[in-house]
């Protein structure tokens, strides 16, 4: 069955046999964008996270079916190298990746955390980042979080 | 650190790519019988242990007058790419923009048969590395000389460009019509004051890539034709295959084939989903031979318990009829819990092999895969990725044979990658360790006795790493050692016991090894003798150090940390520091953590650590490890448990398996380096050592309560 959505501002349609399949594998499978990871499948790790219609959802527990009609971003739609979104941006300035594979998760939080409030405190990040770094990027990225708010406010005035 | 290398030569090949490709090889001899074994339970600092007598490729000069390095090590987050960037850069005499690495596939002939772990992949290659660049430099010199007619001497390189008086070409130019390269004998390396990329914390050459989401890992790799495969495996412990009924699933939509082989069964079909489903509906029966309770496994791991070592003995042995302090700690069943799966994208064509995986071991995973198929090693060509995580857990990639088999059972390249429950529950596991610490204090204060009595499960022993006779020569496991044995060498009576026992599955390296758990013991004993002695412990251990290169090296670690926390073992407005210091692999580091009891939690805000690794190749990127090593374990030591239950590993799943998360990471991390030693030394391990102990001194200060089990919790 044919179903339509906006994927980083593409209308895409794609063919699925079972609507119930994770959104994620229709990302990375059916459509190649490969930035969003699998690490659980069980909405346990926040690799996968991705926006729809600007919130924060895990792919990997998100039928597909439940995506018809709604705008989609992925990481590879965040930002690119020439315009980067400011979560990369910040991501860059404080040189965060390790092994990098649980980095698009974050980052996507982290914008989707932004929308909502662009100067949160160190409690509210606490409260709103809940993805797993193995690498235990986590300073870092406490930092690149704080950094970005800035940026973002910076953008926005 | 010794090289041994009783041969080298360089060699050209051609014809690889439209441009004339530079190419550099080395061959390397080893004979891994007469390695020192003793290097490596002492210090695990092994050599550089590349492929045999062939060539091997290492630079590649592009038409955009970029040079692409082949790495015999992978990159799993650790830097190395960078570093080598780094390395390579500075005696090419190119800017870092020029430069890129990749991975070696073993059919570019650069197999590396130890594999990336240890914490060696800069120390064991810092030397060779610059040599290969600096010879291709001389080669690309040599070659214009030749073409302007002048002495080599007369030539200079910088930014990719030979110069001479007012005549430039670029390396790419020159590379283009050369046919037949001349070799020059290895230069004399650049005195270490004209680098300019060594030693600069310059950004990770790969943070493009993992701020946009390239697919530069194992798990976003595809090949052409591609089905995709899911893996039934037993999930009690030491189940068999006993019996299946695949009908049910047969009929499942997209489902391609199923497979049983030995004690799995492959379901094999158009889309992962499908494969899933699929493997759903299989009705199987496994033979339980037995269902291991937790006390069963925690109990053959004890003290006194399996083969004894003495690791080390120094002066007497304390009597059992003496009076003296002892504690017992233990840590528990680790996971690597590393985030991307383990996978791998496979390819069987007429007997020829194509894998896609990330593993940390490129030329261990092509002869398994060889001798598994049948096929000859050369017949399979391992293409390793970016890793998404390491940490030891891909030291053994066997499942790289799975999927090159249900390639073989379809006709069709492969992608196979275990669900995160099969990754739990076939994890090869950091062992839980059982510790008995003994010791006492003399009449002037000083430690006269300090003994470390302690079990654990198989680290090294078993891997396919190691050559078994090592561990029937030593008697016991080298890995679990690790750590182990006490470094305050001024102590005159020092034993250090190891007791062996393997657990009915499988445990192996997790990073760091045994430092974790034994530093934890140790590190909390020698706190403890401090509080009955009435000592500051920093003084304490300060005064058991004597000043050999080593104890230089330590002693002037655990002052730098001293003098930057201003380190006090009173408790002040809630906050209580906590100090430990270990020597790992060569690399001496100190860290004190700032502590304080918020609702009945441990909180951790601060950590200090100060390291001596010798040369920072990139100072940000040894600092980013350090990080991430006390971030990951902190995790171990504070959150994560495996156990087992009704014959099963568990959990299965992150949250239940507690990791650390942002809002558990300390605030504060402030990490100095020192360079004790004229070379880079060992990095990504040795800040794992200190931090349990660290943290329960400083809960010991807050509470009064020696806290002796990972997870640490209050009681
Ligand atoms: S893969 Fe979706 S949360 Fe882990
Ligand atoms: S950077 Fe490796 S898991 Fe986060």
């Amino acid at each position: 069955m044919n179903i339509s959505f906006i994927i980083n501002n593409k209308e895409v349609t794609v063919d699925v046999k079972d609507e119930y399949t994770p959104l994620l594998w229709v990302i990375r499978d059916h459509l190649n964008l490969k930035g969003t990871k699998f690490g659980c499948g069980k909405a346990a790790c926040g690799a996968c996270t991705l926006h729809i219609d600007g919130a924060e959802i895990r792919s990997c527990s998100y039928a597909v079916k439940f995506a018809a009609g709604k705008h989609i971003t992925t990481i590879e739609g965040l930002g690119n190298e020439e315009n980067p979104h400011p979560v990369q941006q910040a991501w860059i300035e404080e040189v965060v990746p390790q092994c990098g594979y649980c980095q698009s998760g974050f980052m996507m939080a982290t914008a989707a955390l932004l929308k909502e409030n662009n100067n949160p405190s160190d409690d509210e990040i606490d409260d709103a980042i809940l993805n797993i770094c193995r690498c235990g990027t986590y300073y870092r990225m406490r930092k690149a979080i704080h950094r970005a708010a800035e940026l973002s406010r910076d953008q926005k005035s | 650190m010794s090289k041994k290398i009783s041969r080298r030569k360089f060699l050209v090949k051609g014809g690889l790519g439209t441009l004339g490709v530079l190419a550099v090889g080395t061959a390397i001899f080893r004979n891994p019988i007469r390695r020192e074994i003793i290097d490596f339970t002492d210090s695990f600092v092994a050599p550089y242990l590349g492929t045999g007598t062939e060539a091997n490729l290492w630079f590649e000069i592009t038409k955009h007058n970029t040079i692409l390095l082949h790495s015999p090590k992978v990159e799993m987050g650790q830097g190395t790419f960078t570093g080598f960037a780094q390395i390579a850069a500075d005696e090419l005499d190119i800017n870092i923009n020029q430069i890129e690495v990749i991975a070696a596939a073993t059919e570019s002939g650069i197999v590396d048969n130890l594999g990336t772990g240890g914490s060696l992949s800069i120390a064991s290659m810092w030397t060779i590395l610059r040599e290969l660049a600096a010879t291709t430099r001389e080669m690309i010199k040599l070659e214009a000389a030749k073409k302007w007619g002048i002495a080599v001497q007369e030539i200079t390189t910088k930014n990719g460009i030979v110069t001479f008086k007012d005549q430039q070409l670029s390396y790419a130019q020159i590379a283009e019509n050369v046919t037949e390269w001349e070799i020059p004998s290895t230069p004399t390396l650049k005195p270490f004051k004209e680098y300019t990329l060594i030693g600069k914390p310059i950004p990770r050459i790969d943070l493009n890539a993992k701020v946009f989401g390239a697919p530069i890992f194992g798990m976003d790799a595809e090949m052409d034709n591609m089905l995709h495969a899911v893996v039934l495996k037993p999930e009690h412990i030491g189940a068999t295959f006993k019996k299946a009924n695949f009908t049910e699933a047969n009929k499942m939509p997209g489902v391609v084939k199923i497979i049983q082989i030995d004690d799995w069964v492959g379901v094999i079909a158009k889309s992962y989903s499908e494969a899933l489903a699929a493997k759903e509906v299989i009705d199987i029966e496994w033979h339980i031979p037995k269902k291991w309770s937790e006390e069963e496994i925690r109990s053959l791991i004890t003290v006194g318990s399996g083969s004894e070592m003495l690791v080390q003995k120094e002066g007497n042995s304390l009597k059992k009829d003496e009076s003296f302090l002892e504690i017992e700690f233990k840590s528990p069943l680790g996971a690597h819990a590393q985030i991307e799966p383990n996978g791998a994208v496979a390819s069987y064509k007429d007997g020829k092999i194509t894998v896609i995986i990330s593993t940390q071991v490129v030329g261990i995973t092509q002869k398994q895969v060889a001798k598994a198929l049948k096929v000859s090693t050369e017949d399979v060509n391992i293409i390793p990725t970016f890793l998404g995580g390491g940490f030891g857990r891909r030291l053994n990639t066997y499942h790289a044979i799975h999927a090159v088999q249900m390639s073989k059972a379809v006709g069709q390249p492969v992608k196979y990658f275990f669900t995160r429950q099969e990754e739990f529950q076939n994890d090869m596991f950091r062992p839980p360790t059982h510790h008995i610490m003994r010791g006492k204090l003399n009449n002037a204060g000083q430690i006269e006795n300090l003994e470390h009595h302690f079990a654990s499960g198989n680290v090294a022993t078993e891997s396919v790493l190691l050559p078994n006779i090592t561990n029937k020569i030593l008697g016991a496991d080298l890995g679990a050692i690790r750590g182990g044995s006490i470094h305050y060498n001024g102590i005159k009576n020092r034993r250090a016991i190891q007791w062996h026992k393997p657990l009915p599955f499988a445990t192996s390296w997790w990073r760091s090894l045994g430092l974790l758990a034994n530093t934890f013991a140790i590190e909390s004993f020698v706190d403890e003798l401090a509080i009955q002695g009435n000592k500051n412990p920093i003084e304490l251990r300060l005064a058991e150090i004597k000043e050999d290169e080593e104890g230089i090296r330590l002693k002037n670690v655990i002052q730098k940390t001293q003098q930057h926390t201003n380190y006090s073992d009173k408790v002040k407005d809630g906050i209580a520091m906590g100090f430990a210091c270990s020597t790992d692999a060569g690399t001496p580091c100190a860290q004190v953590v700032e502590v304080s009891i918020i609702e009945d939690e441990i909180k951790v805000h601060k950590v200090t650590c100060v390291m001596d690794c010798g040369i920072a190749i990139n100072p940000d990127q040894v600092k980013a490890q350090c990080e991430g090593a006390i971030i990951m374990a902190m995790s171990a030591a504070m959150h994560e448990k495996m156990y087992i239950e009704d014959g099963q590993l568990q959990p299965t799943i992150f949250g239940p398996y507690q990791m650390a998360m942002i809002k558990h990471a300390p605030k504060e991390i402030n990490v100095h380096l020192i360079q004790g030693i004229d070379k880079p030394g060992p990095v990504g391990e040795p800040p794992l050592g200190p931090i349990a102990a660290a943290i329960g001194n400083a809960v010991r200060r807050l509470t009064g309560e020696r806290l002796t089990e990972m997870p640490l919790k209050l009681s």
